[in-house]
């Protein structure tokens, strides 16, 4: 199970956790020990000390077996806090999911009401409880469970809003399911993971709380034997005999330490985002591992890739997300790089300027030159000056690469500040005129708002702003108009071609709309499994494609003014970038396809401008095609 | 034919900025009253850009959302929403994300036994069999009954969804954007199989989506909204080949399209209205070059334009001949 080995992988939490066991077993096999009554008092034997015969760790003020009221007391104490943490869990968790899962006056009651719990300090508010309920364990109990509700409430009503507001809910509402069986069956599996998370951080807490109140004399009553009762007892004698002090105290120690280090093991396990690596920290750049010499650079322009390999480690499994793609693109050219999710375009994208999350990413091959300088495996000073200023990127969710916090004209201004030295004022009228540049009105006014008071097509042009505030020479465009309404994407391409037209800048424009490519786009390649398996000027491919993918990718696309129609569809689905079959990655789904096809490695060949990595090609690539 | 789905009046308003003691600081009318009929057997595909308003009126469709005022009646019975199982029976949803749309801690036998338990009763025995048959009519196998959610693809996951709702039994589907999160190749399979399905069990469809292409291949008539209203309404084969709403015409002539050149047909950068303060007349005035003063007024009604025959109806005062050009 994934759960346990997480759990033991992180050494502290699986010495907590050999502890806690250890503990837990003392506890339940406690009356079957060889102990002497924890209770029977013996005056004339007091404050013996430990270690001595008969008595390991001594006797207490009343000659009292010390080891044997330990025993007693820390099984009672794990059993009071246990329970009074699963009261917690169980009555807070309600309490949040029906506010969370009804929302409006529902919630807003309930947790005006948790609230209120929360404002008084949790002290006063047990004693207040028990003070009204009298002292006794159970009633000990009961306070300290009743003060950590809130804490359970707020938490679980938090994560449900989230989940009530899923998809899934919905559609189990239009399958019939009453608001019950909702909570039950849609919302509780998803919450548990947190009500178990909340619970393991608490756990310790409650025991030290419980034994607050027995301490103070409200919990356990004499004779019988809790951690905090053996402390408050043996408070009198703290300076003359601290030994009775000790025992117990170190005892808590102990089980909270282990709880606590055991509880945060337990909630880096089941967190789903520390899960996905969130807690191991991303080196600046891409990790590179060459398993091969340098390619040298088989053609001229801006940026030149040369055999470029991404691959994605995780655990044994290796996945090929990029496999020897080379492209060029030349100053004031557009170059379309178009493939399905999953072909490798994105990852290509991001591996030039070592941008691809490592660990799990790592460069293995090929070279990507930018003006006779190899960016792959440069040092992270060298890629970081070149980041943004000569190299820039936009990407397609422009309200997820814009800090939320800061002002556009701020952030425009850091972009320019980062590269280059200028006063900040300057830097601020260069904003404002990048945001002219880009077709923004009233560019003064916008450049003091925050990104989430723009619509997306306006922060996509401050996404685009950002990246000419350097001047670069090459952008980097992944799927910049895809989250985007048609009348604004038609602004935004229209602008880019605009800006590459003015400033002779070398666009790589990653998409999956042939539409787009074939009106932006000088030349095209086209992805499929982490390679290139076709290329040419746009208007040949689209007219004439020699990939059978190509070709039948392009018919699935339904083009306006064709009026009702069946569409074409490509059946099964693409390969796994993990388990890439011999071959062509498409032969499984093309027609075309025989026994040839399915060995060996097919190479990308072609004429002139043209190149196809097939057989048995749809159309002949001669010299005068290209 | 008959009338599978009827909408009068209706319209959705949100209050924005809550207060306790006083009303809200302003309210966002995000369906403006909008009277439409869908014919039994008919797919009316409805268009618009995002925060147009067609996801308020899907959900409102099926219940999740209540109309602010209005009448939606299925099947000639206006939608009872207090039931969850008897509108469920009459009217179903297809999610646009087909992941989230699936709960990721149930398998999917579970997800598909929800309906047939809740709204039709079914013993195991009926569920299994049913289950069967529908998964052989979406081209899902068996075995994946028991897997969980996030071990299948986009497409494979909308195909789940799309059984789902077949599950229900009802006979009109509300279909929200129901392939904009697949990869071309695998929303073409989709739709093929949407088309499939309707012609084999005789389903009513109200496609939403945001691609005019998409719409134009599989709707039978095609309604665009534009901030929450309902500006055009035609067969699917006009609307874009000769629109008559300039919106319409922007929205057609934005589309990137094979063999057509690179053109921003407004020539400027342009906003949608503001929700908080909608113009007084047409919303599309301030973006509109044939808009006169009576545009910025009232907001015009939908209607045939005067002195035409036919059913295109569009809300113009100032409607485009076919073929007139105003853009680029």
């Amino acid at each position: 199970m994934t759960f346990l080995k997480l759990l033991i992988r992180n050494r502290l939490a699986a010495a907590g956790a050999v502890v806690m066991a250890l503990v837990l077993l003392l506890a339940l096999i406690t009356p079957i020990l060889p102990l002497p009554d924890p209770d029977v008092t013996n005056t004339s034997n007091r404050f013996v000390k430990p270690f001595s015969e008969g008595h390991l760790l001594g006797t207490d003020h009343l000659g009292r077996d010390l080891l044997a009221r330990l025993m007693y007391g820390t099984r009672l104490s794990l059993a009071v806090g246990i329970a009074a943490a699963i009261f917690a869990a169980i009555f807070g968790a309600a309490i949040g999911i029906i506010a969370g899962y009804f929302g409006g006056k529902t919630d807003n009651i309930i947790m005006r009401g948790v609230d209120m719990l929360m404002a008084f300090p949790y002290i006063l508010l047990a004693l207040a409880i028990v003070a009204a309920l009298g002292p006794g364990l159970t009633n000990a109990l009961i306070a300290v469970a009743a003060v950590n509700i809130p804490f359970f409430a707020r938490n679980i009503r938090g994560v449900t809003v989230g989940i009530a507001h899923k998809e899934f809910v919905d559609a189990a509402k239009l399958a019939g399911e009453g608001h019950l069986r909702i909570i039950l069956t849609e919302i509780l599996p998803n919450v548990i993971p947190v009500i178990v998370i909340a619970m393991s951080t608490t756990i310790g807490w409650m025991i030290l709380e419980t034994a607050g109140l027995s301490f103070l004399g409200l919990g356990s009553q004499p004779p019988q034997a809790d951690l905090g009762s053996m402390l408050g007892e043996a408070r009198s004698a703290l300076i003359t005999n601290p030994h009775t002090s000790i025992v117990p105290g170190v005892m808590i120690l102990i089980i909270v330490m282990a709880i606590n280090l055991l509880g945060d093991g337990v909630r880096d396990a089941l967190d789903p985002r520390l899960r996905s690596g969130a807690l191991t920290r991303p080196r600046p750049s891409t990790a590179v591992a060459r398993t091969s010499e340098i390619p040298k650079p088989r053609e001229t322009g801006t940026m030149v890739l040369t055999d470029l390999e991404t691959q994605f480690h995780v655990g044994q499994r290796v996945y090929k997300a990029v496999s020897k793609v080379s492209l060029h693109v030349e100053p004031g050219e557009c170059l379309g790089v178009i493939g399905e999710s999953g072909s490798g375009k994105s990852v290509t994208a991001l591996s030039i300027m070592g941008l691809v999350a490592s660990p799990p990413g790592v460069i293995t091959g090929g070279s990507a030159r930018y003006d006779e300088t190899e960016l792959i495996g440069a040092p992270y000073e060298k890629l970081r000056r070149y980041r943004g200023d000569k190299v820039a990127y936009i990407f397609q969710d422009p309200l997820a690469t814009l800090h939320p916090l800061y002002t556009v004209g701020d952030q425009l201004c850091e972009a320019i500040r980062v590269h280059h030295k200028v006063s900040k004022k300057e830097a601020w009228q260069r904003a404002v005129a990048l945001l002219k540049q880009v077709r923004i009105p009233n560019a003064e006014g916008r450049a003091k708002v925050y990104p989430h008071e723009m619509s997306g097509g306006m922060r996509q042009r401050v996404g685009i702003a950002m990246a000419l505030a350097n001047d670069p020479d090459v952008i980097i465009a992944d799927e910049p108009t895809t989250a985007l309404d048609v009348t604004v994407q038609a602004q935004i391409l229209a602008l880019l071609n605009d800006l590459r037209k003015e400033r002779g800048l070398s666009i790589i424009f990653i998409t999956h709309d042939f539409g787009v490519v074939a009106q932006l786009c000088d030349r095209v390649a086209v992805m499929y499994a982490g390679r290139i398996v076709e290329t040419g000027p746009t208007q040949a491919v689209l007219d004439d494609a020699a990939h059978p993918y190509t070709r039948r990718l392009i018919a699935c696309v339904p083009e306006l003014g064709e009026g009702r129609r069946e569409l074409h569809a490509i059946p099964g689905l693409p390969p796994a970038v993990d388990k890439l079959p011999a071959g062509c990655a498409f032969a499984p789904r093309c027609d075309k396809a025989d026994a040839l096809c399915q060995v060996g490695t097919i190479e990308l060949e072609g004429n002139g401008t043209r190149a196809v990595r097939c057989i048995f090609p749809e159309t002949k690539l001669s010299e005068d095609v290209a | 034919m008959s009338t599978a789905l009827k909408l009068e009046n209706l319209s959705k308003t949100f209050e924005v900025g809550k207060r306790m003691f006083r009303p809200p600081k302003a309210m966002v009318h995000a369906v403006r009253p909008i009277t439409l009929e869908v014919e039994k057997g008919e797919t009316l595909g409805i268009v618009g850009e995002s925060g147009c308003g067609k996801s308020t009126l899907a959900r409102m469709l099926v219940g999740l959302l209540d109309p602010t005022e209005g009448v939606i009646e299925i099947d000639g019975a206006a939608l009872d929403n207090a039931d969850p199982s008897e509108f469920g029976k009459k009217i179903q949803y297809v999610f646009q994300d087909p992941i989230s749309s699936l709960n990721p801690r149930k398998s999917i036998k579970q997800v598909m036994e929800a309906p047939l338990k809740h709204l039709h009763g079914m013993d195991k025995v009926t569920r299994d069999a049913r289950i069967r048959e529908i998964f052989a009519s979406v081209n899902l196998r068996e075995e994946f009954l028991e897997r969980y959610p996030h071990e299948f693809s986009g497409g494979q996951a909308q195909r789940i969804g799309i059984a789902r709702a077949l599950a229900a039994d009802a006979s009109t589907l509300i279909l929200d954007e129901p392939v904009s999160a697949l990869d071309v190749s695998v929303q073409a399979q989709v739709l093929n199989l949407l088309e499939k399905l309707k012609s084999d069990l005789g389903l009513t469809y109200l496609f939403i989506s945001h691609d005019l292409a998409v719409v134009e291949a599989i709707s039978t008539r095609v309604a665009v909204l534009y901030f929450g209203t309902l500006v055009e309404l035609a067969q699917a084969e006009d609307i874009f080949r000769a629109p008559k709403h300039p919106y319409t015409k922007l929205l057609a002539s934005s589309a990137p399209v094979v063999g057509r050149p690179l053109t921003n047909p407004e020539g400027k950068a342009t906003d949608l209205p503001d929700p908080l303060n909608p113009p007084k007349g047409c919303a599309f005035a301030a973006r509109c070059p044939k808009a006169t003063d009576i545009c910025r007024q009232s907001p015009p009604p939908l209607a045939v334009p005067t002195g035409e025959a036919g059913a295109h109806q569009v809300a113009c005062y100032h409607p485009l001949e076919e073929g007139e050009q105003i853009f680029g």
